[in-house]
């Protein structure tokens, strides 16, 4: 008979198993992410083409355009690495967020605000100084933008508890709203009547990869990413943030300071993402449209989560985003379905993604579900009820 | 059955005392993953008798409860209810069947008042069954002789009252069968002593009571029967012949021999079977105050008392036991020694200097440690490894981080290898996740933490809650052993007075937020303390 | 300021109120019962585009209204297995809701109309005599469509539910301390579920009611965070009602008095009116940041231990 109060000795074997020491070890626990994040994309992919054979289209068609114009083409493979750039850094941003338990819904706001001042200071900035420090300093800037406009929602949360998916939420539409008054207005162009900004020529943008259309974003992605990674795992600062994000209470207990690390965190999460705007612009287009708003924050939301959080997990993934978003949208527009049709596959990939989270473990990655205190809470509170 | 169905069936079990109602559980085993809680237990409970389920934390007694409540079923045996093969699939079958309940930890929801909480799951139909529920709650309250306002926010009523209500509640149905699952650990002496009364009423009524309780002088005190259980298994049943036959020492003495086996009958200082203590601390203490706090007050947050103008002062090496029953501010003010909450009003003094708007971690670097009673919910990260766990309040320090922010491993990890050696953590590894570790092993890696890098002061709360006794015993002995020797004075708050007694030089007591006195650790003091703990010289 | 502008404000907030004031009675039910419901949204393009599909083909706007309740009913079913039975993270599950009918809407709107927009005709309106005559605030207020009297009632009758009946109380338990209301026997599932469906079934109607009657069209995404603002409502609204409807129309009146401005001449870019609700929901979230109480245990799914 088992002895009362003690821990099951083939439970603890088991996850003694899979410790988290060197380096093939995290290599394997990567592969097993990535295996996992396989069932429910493939699912997803069964049930949308059941949906597009439901709708009249051949589904195999749809699939092989998506893949071969996305990933087997070479300028649809150099496409999906220029938009792995941006994704990536905003993927970085999420993750570094979710790490301290912040839900940072309104990426779209940051993103866009960012590139609006880009778009707007941009042009003059460029023909005034030399091109390499203009981009160091735009980049800068979106960087710093992005983080400004986390703010309010952040010092919300830090100071009084209140519930971020809804601040940040409002803030996205506000930071929309703004970006496209910003561009209609005081940075709109005067050189023709559509309503953009002004251009930064094409070879003052960001220089690409010899031998390739691919501007070197992707290499300072890239890099942000491993740093991100290094210090989410092997810092104290990383240490601190986990902690938060799995136990806040504990977080306080320890000492912590909880307002500084949500502050930060939350700053540090918008900036990535301004910075993934400012990539955008400074490496593909130099300048931005009214009414402009590809989406991806909502996008990303579901990669993340799908690569469970882990840094080094979202780099194969957000590749496949990428074929399925710039190879699918050639493959919609040759089957004849609506662009949104992207939209549908994510969401069942996500729904997908947490059935098959539950079937295993009974929970999501094996956090606790998120308990809401309030959107409106006592001041200084910040452990959520318990029951 | 109707609320007002529990008096008519007494009125009906009284007329007639010698049918009585009786129920059987038969085998009854009930396995967790890696534990047996319950292994083939059978026992019988019978009307008009008080039954006490006897056993240390961690028997399978409250187990044992639940799927006679209805809230687990048993993987195997059988309930038996007058001879009758029953299934208690759910609470409300339970109910139906006649089994109340008064679980350990409140089952009233705090904002809502007390005839809405009595009324919950109880009408059929649209409108709130309010008039018949306030006439049945009249009768009810006057048969066992207390007083209830419906219309009082529960949440707002002292832990006393809202139990009462509880019993209330558990017998609302009609219930022949009442279950108390450890009901007195929130209560002071003289609530114990009205819940007895209340007990010996109900008895008289003709219900069967189950008493569930680790205290051997509650179940000696209480109860007609005795069911002793040990590691999921019924050890032995004491009828009421065998609970006469000796004098109540030798009793005592065998229970305990039932409890942990015959090889640790000379447990001598098991706190049940412990008389006060005479005068044991009489230590010699430096005057010089390590710890002071003067006209501290907390704000009370949602269902909580708060603190109000506390004056304490803590000598160094000395152990100073804060009694009290639970929910009386002790939570407010060990974390406002720890740094964990602001001070509306006061200020704290450590080793001399001011302290008041010290953080947590300034405070820990100090030596000011804090033992939290909540393990799970704030002492520990249960997806992060033991050795990070016992690292966790010196992130970014030497040498466990480079000065660059870098960790170091390895040397976290040996760190962590020594303190599991040498406070004896039951883990596979200090790799492992930290949220597997059990209670007992959980609270040791606690203290490992809170007591290494020179402590030189500790707030512990409830620091030996819910474990088992030899856990309990290592830890007080530690407790003492580095007030003795390496002067590492203490705040012991305990809702535990025999712990109290056993440990402490001094002891304060606090009731509403505030200290109504403190007392020395002479004979005596219990009474004392006991007296002070429903307002003292009011 | 003249008539026409008190007409324009006042239509204006109720047309802009309403979706927001369904949505936000189906978000109070939601959350006391213990749930948060992240996609509403889903569910008001789902039932606003059923509900304007139907309305289209039947001639006839009650028939809309119908299917769009019966449309979030559905939607809601998602919520309802994943999150109460089955214990899913309702915040995950609330975003794969939203994204799921943004598509779902979107992509149905493209395949059946293409680049059309078939406009529906005008709704029957219901005149209370006497009362649609004063001045000022009399037409605009008192002859609406019977669904605004209607809700209003139902403002009413969530009121009284959630305070005198059983239901109401079994639905408080559950948000407040859902084992308390296990103890006593009732099914925390099954009055969550219930609570679920309802919340789908009046956030579908809302949307309905933005389609139909509010714009006459449905655009793919139309509700452009009106399911977000609903949520707020709801959470500001505290469990009352009655608060739900006040700030329901306040907003409303955000939305309303761009245009209302513009009627008059006063001329302000689409993006300002666009900002306005939210700029006014950050406001107020900011001012009424120290208050607080929600149910104690929101968006946490209930388990009972051992089983």
């Amino acid at each position: 008979m088992a002895e009362v109060l003690e821990i099951s000795e083939p439970e603890a074997v088991r996850r003694e198993a899979v410790a988290r020491r060197g380096f093939l070890n995290r290599m394997r626990r990567g592969g097993g992410v990535l295996g996992q994040a396989l069932v429910p994309i493939v699912l997803a992919m069964i049930v949308t083409g059941l949906i597009l054979a439901i709708m009249g289209k051949n589904p195999f068609t749809f699939y092989d355009q998506m893949f071969s114009s996305g990933l087997f083409n070479w300028q649809g493979f150099e496409q999906t690495i220029i938009r792995m750039a941006p994704l990536l850094l905003m993927g970085a941003g999420l993750i570094v967020a979710f790490t301290a338990g912040i839900w940072n819904i309104g990426g779209d706001g940051q993103f866009l605000m960012a590139v609006a001042i880009v778009c707007g200071i941009g042009p003059s900035l460029m023909s005034a100084v030399p091109r390499a420090l203009g981009l160091i300093i735009l980049l800068v800037v979106s960087f710093v933008v992005g983080g400004l406009w986390t703010l309010l929602p952040a010092f919300l949360k830090a100071r009084y508890a209140l519930n971020e998916i809804i601040t940040s939420l409002m803030m996205a539409f506000i930071g929309i709203s703004l970006a496209d008054l910003l561009i209609k207005g005081p940075f709109r162009t005067h050189l023709n009547t559509v309503p953009q900004t002004n251009v930064i020529p094409f070879q003052k943008l960001l220089p690409a990869i010899p031998g390739t259309n691919i501007h070197i974003g992707i290499l300072l992605a890239l890099v942000v990413v491993g740093v991100i990674y290094w210090a989410m795992t092997r810092t104290g600062f990383g240490l601190r943030m986990r902690v938060l994000g799995a136990n806040p209470r504990a977080a306080v207990h320890s000492g912590i300071s909880v307002f500084k690390m949500t502050m930060v965190g939350f700053f540090l999460s918008g900036a990535l993402i301004g910075l993934a705007g400012g990539t955008e612009i400074l490496g593909v287009w130099g300048y931005v449209r009214a009414d402009w708003n590809p989406g991806w924050g909502f996008v990303m939301f579901a990669i993340v989560f799908l690569a469970r959080l882990n840094m080094l997990a979202c780099i194969p993934i957000v590749g496949f985003l990428a074929v399925v978003q710039l190879g699918g949208h050639t493959a919609a527009q040759n089957v004849g379905v609506p662009d949104d049709f992207i939209l549908l596959f994510v969401a069942l990939i996500l729904l997908f993604m947490a059935v098959t989270d539950l079937l295993r473990t009974g929970r999501l990655f094996g956090r606790k579900p998120k308990e809401i205190v309030s959107v409106v809470t006592t001041a200084g509170r910040l452990e959520a009820t318990d029951d | 059955m109707t609320p007002l169905g529990v008096v008519e069936s007494v009125a009906a079990v009284s007329a007639e005392p010698a049918a009585t109602s009786a129920i059987e559980l038969i085998g009854i085993t009930k396995a967790f993953p890696g534990v047996v809680a319950n292994d083939d237990v059978s026992l019988r409970i019978s009307c008009g008798e008080v039954h006490c389920l006897l056993g240390e934390n961690g028997a399978g007694k409250s187990t044992l409860m639940n799927v006679l409540s209805g809230m687990y079923q048993a993987d195997s045996g059988q309930i038996k209810i007058d001879d009758q093969v029953v299934e208690i699939d759910s609470p409300k079958r339970a109910l139906e069947l006649g089994i109340g309940t008064v679980y350990q930890h409140s089952t009233l929801i705090p904002v809502m008042t007390v005839i809405e909480n009595l009324m919950l799951g109880m009408g059929s139909g649209v409108r709130l069954p309010l008039k018949t529920s306030l006439a049945g709650l009249q009768k009810l309250a006057s048969s066992l002789g207390i007083e209830v306002d419906p219309f009082a926010v529960t949440g707002r009523l002292a832990l006393g009252q809202q139990q009462q209500i509880e019993i209330v509640k558990a017998l609302w149905h009609g219930s022949k069968f009442l279950i108390l699952d450890e009901p007195t650990s929130m209560l002071t002496p003289q609530g114990i002593a009205e819940l007895g009364e209340l007990i010996k009423q109900l008895k008289a009524q003709g219900l069967a009571i189950v008493f569930i309780t680790h205290k051997l002088r509650e179940a000696l005190d209480l109860g007609d029967r005795i069911s002793i259980l040990r590691r999921g298994r019924l050890v032995a049943a004491l009828g009421p012949d065998e609970l006469r036959a000796g004098s109540r020492e030798e009793i005592q003495g065998k229970i305990i021999g039932l409890m942990f086996g015959q090889e640790k009958a000379q447990l001598a200082d098991v706190a049940e079977i412990r008389d006060e203590l005479t005068g044991r601390r009489g230590r010699q203490l430096k005057t010089a105050p390590i710890l002071e706090i003067e006209g501290v007050s907390v704000e009370p947050r949602r269902g909580e008392v708060g603190v109000h103008d506390v004056s304490l002062a803590v000598k160094t090496g000395e152990i100073m036991g804060v009694a009290g029953v639970d929910g009386n501010g002790q939570r407010e003010l060990a974390e406002a020694i720890a740094g964990q909450r602001h001070i509306a009003g006061g200020h704290i003094k450590f080793l001399g200097h001011p302290i008041t708007h010290l953080s947590v971690a300034k405070r820990q670097q100090l030596g000011l440690r804090y033992v939290t009673d909540d393990r799970l919910g704030e002492g520990i990260v249960s997806s992060v490894d033991v050795a990070t766990n016992l690292v966790l309040k010196r992130i970014g320090q030497r040498p466990f981080w480079r000065s660059g922010g870098r960790v170091c491993t390895p040397v976290i990890q040996e760190t962590a290898r020594e303190l599991v050696e040498e406070f004896d953590i039951r883990t596979p590894s200090v790799t492992t996740d930290c949220g597997t570790l059990s209670g007992g092993n959980l609270q040791k890696v606690v203290l490992a933490r809170e007591l290494s890098f020179g402590p030189k002061f500790v707030v512990y709360n409830k620091p030996t809650y819910g474990l088992d006794v030899k856990t309990t015993m290592a830890v007080r002995e530690r407790i003492r052993k580095i007030a003795e020797k390496d002067e590492v004075a203490a705040l012991l708050i305990s809702t535990d007075l025999e712990e109290l007694l056993d440990v402490c030089d001094r002891i304060a007591v606090l009731f509403r937020g505030k200290i109504t006195g403190v007392v020395d650790n002479q004979p005596g003091a219990a009474e004392e303390i006991g007296r002070l703990m429903i307002g003292g010289g009011e | 300021m003249t008539e026409a502008f008190w007409t324009a404000l006042i239509a204006g907030a109720i047309l802009a109120g309403m979706p927001l004031l369904l949505g936000g009675l189906g978000e109070t039910i939601a959350e006391r019962a213990g749930l948060l419901t992240i996609g509403l949204e889903g569910y008001m393009l789902f039932g606003g585009y059923v509900g304007f599909v139907a309305a289209l083909y039947s001639h006839s706007s009650a028939v809309g209204l119908i299917a769009s309740l019966v449309a979030g009913v559905v939607a809601s079913l998602i919520m309802m297995f994943f999150c109460v039975r089955w214990r899913v993270d309702q915040i995950v599950v609330g975003i794969g809701i939203l994204f799921l009918f943004e598509g779902i809407t979107s992509v149905a709107q493209r395949a059946q109309f293409g680049t059309t927009y078939p406009r529906l005709g005008n709704v029957p309106v219901v005149k209370i005599p006497l009362l649609d005559r004063i001045p000022g605030f009399g037409p605009s207020l008192f002859s609406q469509p019977l669904i605004v009297y209607l809700s209003f009632l139902l403002v009413v009758v969530i009121w009284w539910v959630l305070k005198y009946t059983n239901v109401g109380l079994s639905l408080r338990a559950a948000g407040e301390k859902p084992k308390a209301l296990d103890v006593s026997g009732v099914s925390v599932v099954k009055v969550r579920s219930v609570a679920a469906l309802i919340t789908g079934a009046l956030a579908g109607l809302g949307g309905g009611y933005m389609a139909i009657i509010g714009a006459g069209i449905f655009v793919p995404f139309m509700t452009h965070g009106a399911g977000f603002i609903s949520i707020v409502v709801a959470m500001l609204g505290r469990g009352k009602s009655g608060l739900v409807l006040v700030g329901a129309f306040i907003f409303g009146l955000t939305v309303s008095v761009g245009t209302a401005l513009q009627i008059v001449g006063v001329s302000i870019s689409t993006d300002i009116i666009n900002m306005l609700p939210f700029l006014i929901v950050m406001l107020a979230l900011v001012l009424l940041a120290r208050q607080s109480v929600l149910p104690g245990a929101l968006a946490v799914p209930y388990k009972r231990e051992g089983h």
